[in-house]
């Protein structure tokens, strides 16, 4: 059973819900002065993510690891704008419009996965039914 | 679940654009308003936005929109000679409002526009959770 590719898929989600909160923090700050906008990098939370694994104690050869992995510890970045702006704000109402459909895009490919393993455990369970 | 954060996120954001929206609509009724006291002329107003909590941002990267206030605009008022004015003072004057009709215009689109953005942005993630609840179904 692929049990390690749902733990892949349900960091993806953290990290693309995680994402989508901070666009949409950009967008709603659109007309606040001296707002910077931020963002964070999805791949390297990843990264992250995937090295620092959390070990479960296992006191026999035979007991299998658990695949948690550790939660987010990323920096948030500051975005650099395209354009200066007079009040200091430097969110560009189209850029985070086109990283918010795209973070939503991927948060929905990442459901699908999620949906095709879920899907595929259960018909496994049923005896190919 | 950080998906949630979103609607107060837009929620705050629309609550400051209508304030605008409302401000601005007060401006242009008032646009044509004239006075004899200059100090009794209605001034045009401006809401002035902030974003919610530094730290919080610096963590998680969530900001909504607070208001701050309203300020009145201090640019000059327009001396008009009118004594058949009722309102006029001893020397015939009366004073025009400093509402500057193109720019509240333009600040009404801005307004509608950014309250759209938001609503977009609360359905899109609307959807995203409903899909999120239906998983494995």
């Amino acid at each position: 059973m692929d049990i390690p590719a749902i733990a892949q898929h349900e960091q993806s989600l953290k990290f693309r819900a995680l994402r989508n909160q901070v666009l949409a923090s950009n967008l709603a700050n659109a007309d606040t002065p001296n707002y910077k906008a931020r963002d964070f990098d999805f791949g390297a939370a990843m990264k992250s993510a995937r090295n620092e694994t959390i070990r479960m104690t296992a006191t026999s050869a035979l007991h299998s690891q658990g695949v948690g992995q550790s939660d987010f510890n990323t920096r948030m970045l500051y975005r650099v704008p395209h354009q200066p702006t007079l009040d200091g704000n430097t969110v560009e109402t189209d850029v985070e419009q086109a990283k918010f459909a795209e973070n939503a895009l991927q948060y929905r490919a990442s459901l699908a996965f999620l949906d095709g393993q879920i899907r595929s455990i259960k018909f496994a369970l049923r005896g190919g039914d | 679940m950080s998906l949630f954060n979103v609607f107060d996120v837009a929620g705050s954001a629309m609550n400051a654009q209508s304030v605008r929206m409302n401000v601005t609509a007060s401006n242009l009724a008032n646009a044509g308003s004239v006075n004899g006291d200059p100090d009794k002329v209605y001034r045009a107003r401006q809401p002035v936005f902030s974003s919610f909590s530094q730290s919080l941002a610096d963590q998680s990267g969530l900001a909504g929109v607070r208001l701050d206030g309203i300020v009145e605009s201090a640019a000059p008022l327009q001396k008009l000679y009118q004594p058949d004015h009722p309102d006029a003072d001893a020397d015939g004057n009366v004073y025009a409002s400093n509402v500057n009709t193109v720019e509240e215009m333009v600040n009404m689109i801005s307004a509608s526009r950014s309250y759209k953005n938001n609503i977009e942005m609360v359905n899109t993630t609307k959807d995203l959770l409903m899909q999120t609840l239906s998983l494995g179904r």
